[in-house]
C-alpha cells in the first residue's frame, strides 16, 4: 500500500514536471460566443480555436506550443470581467484577445491595464483605444470610419441632403449617434432620422416617412441580424428610388441571400477584404492571408465567413507576429512588440500600430462595395 | 392619403403576426389558465423546421406540414414531460415551466440549427401589390387569411364542437369535468398539440416577412402576449382584434408621432385599456359562485 501511494506521488511529479519542461504559451480569451452578441463571438471563437489549433500543428510559435484558454461571456460585461480575472489570476496567460462587444471590452480592458496584460479587443468603439491605453489594442475599424466612408461616397455622388433609419439594437444606435457627429464635416445633412426594433417585422411605415420627406437624396441604414434586410425588402416594395447605403455590420453573403438579391441589388456598405477575397488582385497585400483565412474557415465550419470572424484572425495574427519578433512571451515584450507592428496585412486591413495610434487602420482598409446581380463588386 | 393607406397596411401586417402568436395562446388558456410562455418557441419551430425541410429539398408546402407536425409533436411532450407531472400544482408554477420550456427549446434551437437567420422563399413571389398608391407584399394577405381562418376555426371549435366545449369545461372545473366523463388528461394533450400547431403554422407563414433566427420566439411571445390580453386572454376574437389594434397602434405612432415611441405609445394604450377594462375587450369577467 505504501508502495503504490509513493508510486502514485512519484508519477503526479513526473506529468506535473513534464507540462512545465514542455513550455507553453497561454492565450486567454473572453467572446460573447452565445447570447445576444452571439452573431459576433460564435465566428470569432471558431476562427481562434482553428488559428490555434492550425499554429500547433505547425509546431507553434518559437517552438513553444500555443494553449487557448476561451470563455463565454454571453455578452455580459460582469462575466466578461470576472473571466478577464480568472485569466489572469488562475489560468495565468499572457495575452488576452476579446470583448466581443464594446461592453464586455470595457471591462476586460480595466482588469488588463490594472494588470499590465497586453489585450487586443475586437470590438468596433472607438473610446477603447481613444485615449491610448498602454495595455489595450483592437482589430476592427471604428464605426466612425464606417460613417466617414458611406459620407465619403456619397459626396463624390454630390448627395448633400439623406434620411437615416437606424436599428435601436447597440451596433445601429452607436453608429447612429457616431455618423450624427461626423455627418457634417462632409457637408450633409440629415433630414429624417428614423429608427425601428430590430425584432419589427415590418418598416414601411418609417421608410414612407423618408421617402415623403422633401429633398431626401439617398438613405442610410446603421443596423445588423434581420432588419437591414427587411429594411431592403420593404425599399424595394416601395419601389422608393433613391440610393440605399448599408453598414459593415451587415457586410457579409448571408445578407445578400436574406434580402434577396434582386432587393439587394444597387445597394453600397463599407465592406472588408474578405468578401470580395475572388476579386482582389493578384499583388494585393491582403490576399495570400485573406484566401488562407476564406479557405481554411469555410472547410471547418461549412459556413461563410464573416467580417466578425475576420476581427479575431486578426487579433490572434497580431499577437503571434508580437511574440514571434519579441522572441519572448513576457506580457511586458509582447505588449511592446505589438506597439510595433508595421506593414502587416490581415483580413480586415493593413496593421500599422504606434504609441499613438493602437487601430492601426485607416479609412484605406474600407473597400465601398456594391451589390451587383447578386455579387459584390468593388466601387471605383 | 397613400401615405395613411401605407400605415395601414404596414399595421396590418404586423398587426396579422402578432394575432396569429396570440391565437395560439388561447387553448392552452382556455384549458388549463395557463399562459405557456413556450408559444413563441412554437413559432420559432415551425418557421425553423421548414426551412430545415426547404434547405433539404423538399417542396414547401410539404416542409410546412412536417413542420407543423413536428412541432405539434414537441407541444405533446412538452405536455408530457414537464406539465403533467406538476400536476396539482398552482398555475403560476405552471407558467414558470413554461418559460422553462421556453428557455429549453431556444437552447437546443440554436445547437441544432446554429445562430444564422434564415428564411424562405415567399408563397406567392415578392412582386407587391399596389392599391391606391401604397403597396403590400402577397405574403402579408397569406398572414391576414391565415389568422382569419385559425380564428373562425377556433370559435367553431370552442361553440359548435363537443370537445372544444371539454376544453373548456376542464379549465372550468377539472374535477367535474371528469365527474361527466371527460378525459382530462387527453384535453390537456390536445390542446398541447393543437397550440402547438397553430404556433408552427403561425411560424410557416410569417417567416418570410420576419425572418427567423433561434431567438425570435421570445419576441414574438411578447408581443403575441400583450395582444391576448389587449383583446382578452383566451378569447380568438380579443386576440384576432387584439393584434391588428396592436399592429396598428405602432405603425401610426411610427407614422405620425415618432418611430422613437412606438413601442411606448402602444404599452401606453394597453395599459390604458387594461386598468378601466381589467378583462381587455373582448374577455368575460370570470363569475365565481359561492
Amino acid at each position: 500500500m505504501q508502495k503504490t501511494l509513493t508510486t502514485t506521488a512519484l508519477a503526479t511529479l513526473l506529468a506535473l514536471g513534464a507540462t512545465a519542461a514542455s513550455a507553453e504559451i497561454r492565450i486567454g480569451a473572453s467572446l460573447s460566443a452565445t447570447g445576444p452578441a452571439a452573431f459576433l463571438g460564435d465566428p470569432e471563437a471558431k476562427t481562434l480555436e482553428m488559428l490555434v489549433e492550425q499554429i500547433n500543428e505547425k509546431g507553434g510559435i518559437n517552438g513553444e506550443e500555443v494553449a487557448l484558454t476561451l470563455y463565454d461571456d454571453g455578452g455580459d460585461p460582469n462575466k466578461a470581467r470576472t473571466f478577464a480575472t480568472r485569466l489572469i489570476e488562475d489560468d495565468e496567460v499572457v495575452a488576452i484577445i476579446g470583448g466581443s462587444t464594446t461592453g464586455t471590452s470595457m471591462s476586460i480592458l480595466s482588469v488588463a491595464e490594472d494588470n499590465e496584460i497586453p489585450f487586443i479587443s475586437l470590438a468596433g468603439a472607438i473610446e477603447i483605444i481613444d485615449p491610448v491605453k498602454p495595455f489595450t489594442f483592437k482589430t476592427p475599424h471604428t464605426d466612425r470610419m464606417a460613417c466617414q466612408k458611406i459620407f465619403e461616397d456619397m459626396q463624390k455622388q454630390g448627395i448633400t441632403k439623406i434620411g437615416m433609419i437606424s436599428g435601436t439594437d447597440g451596433f445601429g444606435a452607436s453608429m447612429q449617434a457616431q455618423c450624427k457627429e461626423v455627418v457634417g464635416e462632409y457637408g450633409i445633412e440629415v433630414l429624417a432620422d428614423e429608427t425601428y426594433n430590430p425584432t419589427d417585422a415590418d418598416m414601411t411605415t418609417q421608410l414612407t416617412k423618408i421617402r415623403n420627406t422633401e429633398g431626401v437624396q439617398a438613405v442610410l441604414n446603421p443596423g445588423f441580424g434581420q432588419g437591414p434586410s427587411i429594411v431592403t425588402r420593404n425599399y424595394r416594395q416601395l419601389a422608393i428610388d433613391l440610393p440605399l447605403y448599408q453598414s459593415h455590420g451587415v457586410a457579409s453573403d448571408g445578407f445578400i441571400e436574406l434580402a434577396g438579391a434582386e432587393a439587394a441589388e444597387g445597394v453600397r456598405l463599407p465592406g472588408t477584404a474578405l468578401l470580395i477575397a475572388d476579386q482582389l488582385p493578384a499583388d494585393d497585400p491582403q490576399k495570400p492571408v485573406v484566401d488562407a483565412y476564406k479557405a481554411a474557415f469555410e472547410e471547418k465550419t461549412g459556413t461563410a465567413v464573416g467580417t466578425f470572424g475576420g476581427y479575431a484572425h486578426d487579433a490572434f495574427l497580431i499577437l503571434t507576429d508580437a511574440i514571434t519578433r519579441a522572441g519572448s512571451a513576457e506580457p511586458q515584450a509582447i505588449r511592446d512588440a505589438i506597439e510595433q507592428t508595421s506593414g502587416l496585412a490581415g483580413t480586415t486591413g493593413v496593421y500599422t500600430m504606434s504609441p499613438e495610434n493602437h487601430l492601426g487602420l485607416d479609412l484605406s482598409a474600407f473597400r465601398m462595395l456594391e451589390i451587383k446581380g447578386g455579387e459584390w463588386a468593388v466601387v471605383e | 392619403m397613400p401615405e395613411l393607406l401605407q400605415f395601414l397596411f404596414s399595421g396590418v401586417t404586423v398587426g396579422a403576426v402578432y394575432a396569429l402568436v396570440a391565437l395560439g395562446f388561447t387553448i392552452i388558456y382556455n384549458a388549463s389558465d395557463v399562459v405557456n410562455f413556450a408559444q413563441g418557441e412554437f413559432v420559432m419551430l415551425g418557421g425553423m423546421l421548414t426551412f430545415v425541410c426547404h434547405a433539404a429539398g423538399l417542396p414547401l408546402p410539404l416542409a410546412a406540414l412536417i413542420a407543423i407536425a413536428a412541432t405539434s409533436a414537441i407541444g405533446v411532450l412538452m405536455n408530457k414531460l414537464a406539465i403533467e407531472p406538476a400536476r396539482g400544482a398552482p398555475v403560476v408554477s405552471l407558467i414558470i415551466i413554461t418559460i422553462g420550456a421556453s428557455i429549453f427549446i431556444r437552447g437546443g434551437a440554436q445547437l441544432l440549427f446554429g445562430k444564422q437567420i434564415h428564411s424562405f422563399p415567399a408563397f406567392s413571389g415578392d412582386t407587391p401589390l399596389r392599391i391606391g398608391g401604397a403597396t403590400i407584399l402577397p405574403q402579408s394577405l397569406w398572414v391576414i387569411g391565415g389568422a382569419v381562418v385559425v380564428f373562425i376555426g377556433l370559435w367553431l371549435f370552442f361553440t359548435r364542437t363537443l370537445t372544444g366545449r371539454a376544453v373548456l369545461a376542464t379549465s372550468n372545473n377539472r374535477l367535474a369535468a371528469q365527474l361527466v366523463g371527460i378525459n382530462t388528461n387527453f384535453v390537456m394533450t390536445l390542446s398541447f398539440a393543437l397550440s402547438a400547431g397553430i404556433g408552427a403554422l403561425a411560424g410557416v407563414l410569417v417567416t418570410p416577412i420576419t425572418l427567423t433566427s433561434y431567438d425570435v420566439g421570445l419576441a414574438l411571445a411578447l408581443k403575441g402576449f400583450a395582444a391576448a390580453m389587449l383583446g382578452g386572454m383566451g378569447n380568438p376574437k380579443g386576440a384576432l382584434a387584439g393584434g391588428i389594434m396592436l399592429g396598428l397602434l405602432e405603425s401610426l405612432t411610427a407614422g405620425y408621432l415618432s418611430s422613437q415611441y412606438k413601442d411606448a405609445a402602444a404599452f401606453v394604450v394597453i395599459l390604458l385599456v387594461l386598468f378601466f377594462m381589467p378583462q381587455g375587450l373582448f374577455g368575460q369577467k370570470s363569475v365565481d359562485r359561492v
